[in-house]
């Protein structure tokens, strides 16, 4: 079976301190790579008769040269389109019919599909994966361009343009990064430049970055590993190894040197506060660190800023923290919508107030440890995640999307249990010490989303 | 000749396996599916505590935890006339105060735990989920416990609650996806049946609440004659009963009289309504009017016919307005069912100075969703409904809402058991006779929400039907 140990893992939550002793997670997976550089991983999990094919290829929105943003993700969306020996909309038909979904993202580090399938389609689904790895030129159009085109820009104008507080992001970004920082442009791009991709760019992307070798493929769920590598030597064997491997992307480190401000105008109500931070990046040390302080600060209503903010003084909606973790560097974000201020108060006045208190829980959390409950609650909250994310094998996020996440990062696929341990090593003075080298309250950006002014766009 | 030439071909091929480059495979067909994998749904086993709590047991041992699930078998549906929202507001008050904990000392329960328990409501039931690694499961049932048996409805926590959910309202008016959720049902519905108001209720019932309302509301409904508790995962009956016993078995109350939403009278003629947005990048579309109850006998032709029409990403609807021509990100349709007949509708954004093209595009869908499917067309919908079936019973608490389906909606035992052979029994007949029931474009509602200015004088143009302006508070209020 592919499973953890299951027993193991019970004994040692039934320990309600944090254990000294603690137990392995570990899923059990076979790896090989084929004479092209395509690297395969292979997990076995009977539990329903579902099977998933996840493949991520080691290219984001970060690789895209300045007029061309958005170039990662509108090339996502044309690999859905039909490739040398299946018809255009047939993807999507045969999979369909075989009872299976599918979908794709892209960040800026790289790019991810899948397929959960009932586990009788997997060879439908190799057939289908690999002739878009291999052959998605052979078919391709301007005409392809132009459709998936239309359809990004579409979806730029639903979750950015049209969405409240949707440009935020974008704000935030540009001020975080330096113009020739990978992460500066939005990975969903920029409008003027989703209209200037050609199906040239198209050529020279795939061939680029589309390679076997800038590849790793996960098979996950109900299948025999050994007839799995065989069908998969079959259909990804002929493939083109493609050009020369991609060297890592080598940028200087972004670094604020002072509070960054702004204030744009939105068609909403109520004032959203942004504050960011440049983090350090996936794995690092820090960023374990900073994922148990945005639990202490925001994690639930006896979180810092919830309680106060939300519960007590009731002047705000909403209010989140995260370490969104990236390869090159990461951000640490804080997010709080005002409640519509009371009568007679300004936005302003009300968003002035809701800064000096987040100010103050840094501060705190900068000067003293956190208490051990609300320490030992954090930690507790991420264990159990651990184990909740065993639970799915496909989708995004599954166990599938997980192995090659953590192939991509370390060059381990199994290292679930690295991962937790970095948690369970962790005191209360290293999350104060965190926050007090990675949260400087006097080198961050500041944004702030205030009421549109009536009659202003 | 022949031995030779085969041995000739024995050896090429021994050749090619033995280098780096492989055997291109026949890439001229699709290889087929072979047969679908068996597959049976978790068995559910029924339990019974000592005060009648029925208890329904599906056991998943991948990972140790556990999803708990009290299902009560009332909603926003048995909201009473003038109170809409009082179903709402009581599910989300339950974890702000109960038994001898304040709501932040529950809160803090259950996170030291390692759990998280979450409360919901829709229209036909209150649902009451906690998933927990197995370990700590006997701790946080007790917290659960209080949680849906002994709320205590604080005045001040009401106060707070209130107040975020009034605000919320004011949100929604800001984001166009949502305010189309709250407008179309109330313009299919109207102000006095119960589906023409989302479950939240309206700022002016939400604000008459008091304190009483809610410790009504549950005292009538979250009854055990009225509830069931299901638990799926890393657990068995000899384990987990003595545990339920301890915490619900003292449990009392029947099952309140039946309160049966009235059906809304069907709507008549096709009717336009615009909400301004101005300078909205994306027009919001929803078109429909009154569908099918759950206990539908057309239920299984509607899920095929839905299928078909926008429930897949190769649905009709997607297909024309996604990827032929590009005016959206996406288009869908859904009938939504519950114990009286719910909405129908099909939805999109779309880019504004396209918003008229594309309510053409989908009145020429819903028209010819009324013709015969062509035999493939419906194949390949049967079987997308068929065999993706199983993933719903991956994790723990895909198997508790599963199982909470069948206890809100009186399904036989065996429903899921013959769901795949009862989606397959449909047949190209059944879905038109379907399709002519229930789709009827000529009288269907129509909602654009988007940038009047830009887009009214066009959509007047196509002579779809009278139009009405109308603004946020209209819809809302």
């Amino acid at each position: 079976m592919s499973r953890f140990a299951a027993h193991v893992l019970v004994l040692a939550l039934a320990a309600a301190v944090p254990a000294a002793a603690q137990t392995n997670i570990q899923v059990r997976f076979t790896q090989f790579t084929l004479p092209n550089g395509l690297h395969v991983i292979v997990h076995e999990d009977h539990t329903v008769p579902v099977a998933t094919l996840n493949v991520w290829y080691h290219v984001g929105s970060g690789r895209e040269r300045p007029g061309r943003t958005g170039f990662a993700h509108l090339f996502e969306h044309l690999m859905f389109e039909g490739s040398g020996h299946v018809t255009d909309g047939e993807f999507d038909s045969l999979l369909e019919a075989a009872g299976a979904t599918n979908n794709g993202s892209t960040s800026t580090d790289r790019t991810n599909y899948f397929i959960d399938m009932p586990s009788n389609a997997l060879e439908l689904a190799l057939f289908l994966e690999s002739d878009r790895m291999g052959y998605l030129l052979d078919s391709m159009t301007p005409d392809r361009v132009n459709g998936q085109r239309d359809v990004v820009k579409n979806e730029r104008r639903q979750h950015y343009e049209n969405a409240p507080y949707g440009m935020a992001s974008i704000e935030i970004d540009e001020m975080l990064y330096p113009p020739s920082h990978p992460y500066r442009w939005p990975t969903i791009g920029h409008m003027d430049d989703l209209t200037a991709a050609s199906y040239e760019d198209v050529v020279e992307f795939f061939r680029k970055y589309y390679a076997p070798g800038n590849a790793s493929l996960v098979i996950a769920g109900d299948i025999d590993p050994e007839r799995t590598r065989a069908l998969i030597e079959k259909w990804f064997g002929d493939i083109k190894p493609g050009a020369a491997s991609v060297p890592p992307i080598v940028h200087p480190p972004a670094v604020l040197t002072e509070v960054k401000r702004k204030t744009i105008q939105d068609r909403v109500q109520l004032p959203r506060l942004y504050f960011a931070w440049l983090t350090p990046a996936h794995f690092r040390p820090g960023d374990a660190e900073l994922d148990v302080a945005a639990s202490i600060l925001a994690g639930g209503k006896n979180a810092r800023l919830y309680k106060r903010l939300v519960y007590d003084l009731q002047i705000a909606q909403d209010v989140s923290a995260f370490q969104a973790s990236s390869a090159l560097g990461s951000q640490f974000q804080i997010i709080v919508t005002a409640r519509p201020p009371a009568a007679g108060a300004t936005p302003q006045a009300s968003v002035a107030r809701i800064q000096s208190i987040v100010d103050e829980e840094i501060a705190r959390l900068q000067k003293e440890p956190p208490a051990a409950r609300e320490f030992e609650r954090a930690i507790h909250q991420i264990e159990a995640s651990f184990y909740s994310r065993m639970e799915r094998i496909g989708n995004f996020g599954g166990v599938g999307d997980q192995l090659n996440a953590y192939y991509f990062a370390t060059g381990n696929p199994d290292y679930f249990n690295e991962d937790l341990a970095r948690y369970r090593a962790l005191s209360a003075a290293d999350v104060r010490a965190a926050v007090a080298h990675w949260l400087p309250l006097n080198r961050r950006v500041e944004l702030v989303v205030e009421p549109a002014v009536k009659g202003a766009r | 000749m022949m031995p030779a030439l085969a041995l000739i071909a024995t050896l090429a091929i021994a050749v090619a396996a033995g280098s780096t480059v492989q055997q291109a495979p026949d890439r001229s067909a699709a290889p087929k599916p072979e047969a679908a994998p068996e597959f049976k749904p978790p068995q559910i086993q029924k339990r019974q505590l000592s005060n009648g709590l029925p208890v329904w047991i599906g056991e998943r041992h991948k990972v140790p935890v556990v999803h708990v699930s009290i299902v009560v078998r009332s909603g926003s549906g048995a909201d009473p006339a003038q109170k809409f929202g009082v179903a709402s507001l009581t599910s989300r008050m339950l974890d702000e105060g109960a038994g001898n904990r304040d709501a932040l000392e529950i809160a803090d329960a259950i996170d030291y735990l390692g759990a998280s328990l979450s409360t919901s409501c829709s229209f036909d039931a209150s649902f009451i989920d906690l998933h927990v690694p197995v370990a700590r499961l006997s701790d946080a049932l007790g917290l659960m416990a209080d949680v849906a048996l002994r709320p205590t409805f604080p005045d001040n926590e009401l106060q707070r609650v209130r107040e975020e959910t009034l605000t919320s309202l004011i949100q929604a008016q800001d984001d166009p996806e949502q305010l189309v959720r709250f407008a179309f049902p109330r313009l299919v519905f109207g102000p006095q049946h119960r589906y023409g108001t989302l479950s939240v209720g309206t700022a002016a019932s939400i604000k008459g609440f008091s304190p009483d309302d809610l410790k009504q509301f549950h005292a009538k409904h979250y009854v055990p004659g009225n509830s069931v508790i299901i638990v799926a995962g890393d657990t068995t009956p000899d384990a987990v009963l003595p545990m339920l016993e301890k915490t619900f078995g003292a449990w009392k109350g029947a099952a309140p009289p039946p309160g049966a939403t009235g059906e809304a009278p069907q709507l008549k003629s096709r009717q336009l309504y615009l909400i301004d947005k101005p300078g909205a990048a994306q027009s919001q579309i929803r078109i429909g009017w009154i569908g099918v109850p759950r206990s539908t006998p057309d239920f299984f032709a509607l899920r095929v016919l839905n299928t078909i029409l926008g429930g897949a990403f190769t649905s009709r609807l997607n297909t024309n307005l996604r990827e032929q021509h590009g005016y959206a990100y996406g288009a869908s349709s859904a009938f939504d069912m519950r114990a009286a007949a719910g909405p129908f509708f099909a939805a999109a954004g779309v880019q504004t100075d396209k918003t008229s093209e594309s309510l053409q595009e989908f009145f020429k869908e819903l028209g010819n969703i009324r013709q015969p499917i062509p035999a493939d067309e419906l194949d390949k919908a049967k079987n997308y409904l068929a065999l993706s079936f199983p993933r719903s019973f991956e994790t723990t608490a895909d198997v508790a809402g599963s199982l909470a389906q069948l206890f809100v909606y009186g399904l036989r035992d065996d429903y899921y058991a013959t769901f795949a052979r009862r989606v397959l029994e449909v047949t190209a007949e059944d879905v038109q006779r379907a399709a002519q029931r229930h789709i009827q474009p000529d009288k269907f509602a129509v909602l654009v929400i988007g940038d009047r200015k830009t887009i009214e004088g066009k959509i007047n143009a196509l002579n779809l039907g009278p139009m009405k302006v109308m603004t946020t508070g209209d819809v809302m209020k």
